[in-house]
């Protein structure tokens, strides 16, 4: 080793022998050799990640599939009763109208959200003054704590006090309230509307970085070709924007076909049980009453839409890596 | 201050054969050059040496031990890569101290070898810069002192001026040369382009698809080609090939493509045996020039000129003769014209012949 | 740029993009006009002819006062924050290394892993809550912080692996191949060159992470029971509503007190925030 480490360009000019000699001679640590070995290596650096994630991902999810076979309550260990509870529920009308309500509330709101949240990313788009207040401003409805946000449309919606019924009334468009949470449908379309106003900027910003990786060539281009700003958009913006498109639409579709908090929050699932979704039922039913069996079955309803939804973003991401 | 040795190397990823069966040794203190078009093998080649590739099978000898179960950082190497891999978020100095510092070098140490390098290659101005701060050759040199501060057994060179454009490229390729005079330490280098190989290359490794060629010194593959593949990759612009068969008449001659000459007596012997068969006849352009009324007949050639490319020093012709088009490389008095038909007259010794089924030179 | 009227600028630029920014933001505005509004005037019949609702003439912090003061309000910020801070360091630390695998080593199972963990970043937690809940009771850990430092990596870590893994692919490979021929080990070239390197990833990923745990909703609300152990969100739904009393005046300024924390973070780093949202979407 010695001669290896001091010899080179020693008799160089410009070079000195290197002394003293470094200590590198030493025989490695038998960790640092097991390191070396690309495998073993990246069990290492995976085995916190793998741990943790079966842990109380993958664990709970085969324990969730068993409490949905089982008559499991809190206090009582419960025996296997095949699908009983997920007939029991399908043949309950709540469950019903909170299965129907998700696909409701999951479809119009991700409708709003993509068409504003375009909107808004296009408007961005353009150079003006302040654009990087308006931008950061923007995003605030979705980085602020949800159940907080919501609580202050609950209070603009509050049947006594609603400043949303005051502007109505004083611009002379209604003359009672609006009973906008204490009637069911209301209620689903007022959650529609929180869930858009929180959502709608995560599409926008998505879309926006998306929208600038578009060249501006290409709109001159299109315009010089004789496209109004109708046409560039379809036949130029929305092509291209495609692809960012549908995995925001996949991860929006799957945050609000499962979404808890802003019902829970705004309406708590009434009024009459008329406004619950999966998830808030499966909460009433599983930890409010305790029904672990039934409310575990409930909130496995979700799996198949999340499956396919989950599979289309998977066969998406193939294809662009086979492209 | 080492030799290198390969045995019997081979590289298989899942689907592709990359190096096949690479038998090669490089002395001490040797400037050796792997040389072929990509995907030929010499890069994967150069990374099994470093030890970031692993070695399918055979074997790798670096001064006296076999290095195939060793790290990187145990080879006692150094490596500068075409996009010269300096660490961003480091100033030069550190750039070039880290390899000193992982082998816990003293500190004064560390300072006198920087200096010592950064002083040999003209970048003490540098050492407190971070690398995006730095031109391109900036940070080559950079790439080349990290390199040199750890005096190793060898170094390592991936295609290190491909980033560069032209003038830069000639500049530090004579300083490369230089440095290696001065630092005598044994270098193995990758590149692709030719001239890079027969310009640094005190021997020259061709390569491709995964097979060594011929090894020679660059004179001689310039002179001696192994085989078609060598002899058209060496040398710019490439040699001409000509499809022809042998036949006695009065000596032998090659004839084909509307073409015939002579085979020059030297040759005469060793194609005795290709009578009748089809050879391929290989002409280097400065082995064609404008023919004098004292060439002999039998080693002329007509052609018709194509294109004229005027490179000041030297003028090159684009001709069209028989059902071929040939190459030649004229002095730069020579006046032709497009369209215009020249008699051009081969240097007989030079033509080389190549057996047309195995390509191998004859 | 394309050339347009001056009034085709108002009607299909500005004057949207004004509704949006009210829009956005009148709800954070009626957040803060609540907050600092006597009850006097917060619980005027809306037809009184001295209703003011958009603005008030006696601004007061009398329920910012009784919120700190009256309740368990400054225990919970410091929960939230302890936990967030807890959950997204053990996710960088996961994601970390589990990113530079996925993007970095070559072994069998990769592309199976890479895709699992994938898979799992897609499961929301509203799927898993109840036999969880079941599970952290088991483990002893109901109603205490662990319960959520140790569930909120579960949507944490494929977030940050996910990010880090498409910001360690833009980092050349020749890097580390260098620093392992200087003398590093692969672990050494890992940690000395790549995650220095990687540090405004590490940023984004960490950003995003713990707005993300601040604002986590329903594993605090069925894991955590005892109201000086809660989170902010927890807390403020469950605490400072008194039988069917909503004290408005207090929730709002509560609203508001928890959202600035999560707010502050984010304003100072904008761009980080930004690069992990749309990185969160890409990879």
């Amino acid at each position: 080793m010695k001669k290896t480490i001091a010899g080179g360009a020693g008799s160089a000019a410009g070079f000195e022998v290197a002394l003293p000699h470094p200590r590198t001679s030493q025989p490695a640590p038998a960790l640092t050799r097991f390191l070396e070995n690309e495998g073993l290596l990246a069990a290492v650096l995976l085995a916190p990640t793998v741990l943790l994630l079966s842990l109380f991902i993958a664990y709970p999810f085969v324990m969730g599939v068993w409490l949905s076979l089982s008559s499991t309550s809190v206090g009582n260990p419960g025996e296997f009763v095949g699908l009983r509870n997920f007939v029991k529920a399908w043949n309950d009308s709540i469950f019903r109208t909170a299965f129907g309500n998700t696909f409701f509330y999951t479809f119009w709101a991700t409708v709003f959200k993509l068409v504003l949240g375009m909107w808004l990313a296009l408007l961005l788009n353009r150079h003006f003054r302040g654009k990087r207040l308006v931008r950061a401003s923007m995003l605030l409805p979705f980085i602020v704590p949800t159940v907080l946000s919501t609580f202050a449309w609950r209070w603009m919606f509050d049947p006594t006090f609603s400043v949303l019924n005051w502007l109505l009334y004083q611009g002379g468009l209604i003359t009672t309230k609006l009973p906008f949470l204490s009637d069911g449908t209301y209620g689903l379309w007022c959650a529609i509307v929180v869930n858009t106003w929180r959502g709608m900027p995560f599409f926008a910003i998505t879309l926006l970085a998306g929208l600038q990786t578009i060249s501006p060539d290409l709109h001159e281009a299109a315009s010089l070709d004789g496209a109004n700003g109708w046409h560039r958009f379809w036949h130029v913006t929305w092509p291209l924007l495609k692809p960012v498109t549908l995995v925001v639409v996949v991860f929006s579709v799957i945050q609000t076909f499962s979404d808890f908090q802003l019902i829970y929050v705004l309406t708590g699932g009434g009024p009459a049980n008329a406004t619950h979704l999966l998830a808030t039922y499966a909460y009433q039913i599983g930890v409010a009453t305790g029904l672990l069996g039934e409310g575990a079955a409930i909130s496995l309803f979700m799996l198949p839409v999340l499956f396919v939804v989950v599979w289309v973003q998977l066969r998406y991401l193939r294809r662009l890596e086979g492209a | 201050m080492a030799q290198v040795m390969m045995k019997d190397l081979n590289k298989k990823y899942d689907e592709v054969h990359a190096v096949k069966d690479v038998n090669l040794h490089i002395r001490d203190k040797e400037f050796v050059v792997l040389v072929g078009p990509s995907g030929c093998g010499k890069s994967t080649t150069l990374r099994m040496v470093a030890g970031l590739e692993e070695i399918t099978s055979g074997e790798i000898t670096i001064g006296d031990r076999i290095v195939n179960d060793l790290p990187p950082k145990d080879r006692d190497i150094a490596m500068v890569f075409q996009n010269y891999a300096l660490y961003p978020h480091m100033t030069v100095y550190d750039n070039m101290a880290f390899g000193l510092k992982m082998r816990k070098f003293p500190k004064p140490e560390i300072q006198k070898r920087v200096q010592d390098a950064a002083e040999i290659l003209g970048i003490q101005e540098l050492l407190k810069r971070k690398p995006r701060q730095l031109s391109g050759g900036q940070r080559q040199r950079v790439a080349v002192g990290r390199a040199i501060v750890r005096h190793p057994q060898v170094f390592l060179f991936d295609e290190p001026l491909s980033n560069l454009d032209a003038k830069l490229r000639v500049q530090m390729r004579v300083e490369l040369k230089r440095l290696h005079d001065r630092l005598e330490t044994t270098a193995v280098y990758v590149t692709h382009d030719q001239v890079e190989a027969m310009t640094l290359g005190d021997r020259v490794v061709v390569m491709k698809d995964g097979w060594i060629q011929q090894v020679g010194e660059p004179l001689d593959l310039y002179s001696r080609p192994a085989n078609k593949f060598v002899a058209g990759f060496i040398g710019s612009p490439a040699m001409n090939f000509i499809d022809v068969s042998l036949s006695d008449a009065g000596g032998l001659w090659a004839e084909g493509q509307g073409l015939r000459v002579k085979v020059a007596p030297a040759h005469a012997t060793r194609l005795s045996a290709y009578k009748g068969q089809k050879v391929t006849l290989g002409l280097r352009p400065e082995d064609l020039r404008v023919a004098s009324g004292g060439d002999p007949a039998e080693y002329t050639i007509d052609a018709v000129v194509d294109v004229v490319e005027p490179l000041g020093s030297e003028i090159l012709l684009d001709l069209r003769a028989g059902q071929t088009t040939l190459v030649a490389r004229v002095e730069p008095a020579v006046r032709a014209k497009v369209h215009e038909t020249i008699k051009f007259a081969l240097v007989p010794d030079r033509a080389r012949f190549f057996d047309t089924k195995t390509e191998l030179a004859i | 740029m394309v050339i347009e009227k001056r009034w085709k600028t108002w009607v299909f630029f500005y004057i949207p993009l004004a509704v949006f920014v009210v829009g956005t933001l009148f709800p954070f505005y009626w957040m803060l006009i609540t907050a600092i509004r006597p009850d006097a005037e917060l619980y005027r019949s809306w037809r009184a002819a001295t209703n003011t609702p958009f603005w008030t003439l006696q601004p007061t912090l009398e329920h910012f006062r009784d919120l700190m003061a009256k309740t368990t309000f400054p225990r919970w910020l410091w929960n939230t924050f302890f936990i967030a801070v807890a959950s997204t360091l053990i996710s960088l630390f996961c994601g970390l290394l589990a990113g530079y695998a996925l993007a970095r080593l070559r072994f069998p199972m990769a592309g199976t892993l890479g895709t699992s963990i994938f898979v799992t970043y897609l499961v929301p937690p509203t799927l898993l809550f109840i036999p969880l809940a079941d599970i952290i009771r088991n483990f002893q850990l109901g109603n205490t912080p662990w319960a959520l430092i140790l569930t909120y990596p579960t949507f944490l870590i494929p977030f940050c692996t996910w990010l880090l893994m498409g910001y360690f692919k833009t980092i050349p490979k020749e890097l580390e191949e260098c620093a392992r021929i200087d003398g590093a080990t692969r672990f050494g070239a890992m940690t000395r060159i790549i995650f220095p390197i990687a540090v405004p990833g590490i940023l984004s990923a960490g950003i995003f992470a713990f707005t993300l745990s601040w604002n986590e909703f329903i594993y605090a609300l069925v894991f955590l029971s005892s109201p000086e152990r809660k989170t902010v969100p927890v807390g403020v739904v469950s605490e400072l509503i008194r039988g069917d009393i909503y004290f408005w005046g207090q929730l709002m300024a509560g609203a508001l007190l928890g959202s600035i924390p999560v707010a502050l973070v984010y304003s100072f780093f904008v761009e980080y925030y930004v690069t992990g949202l749309t990185g969160s979407v890409k990879g």
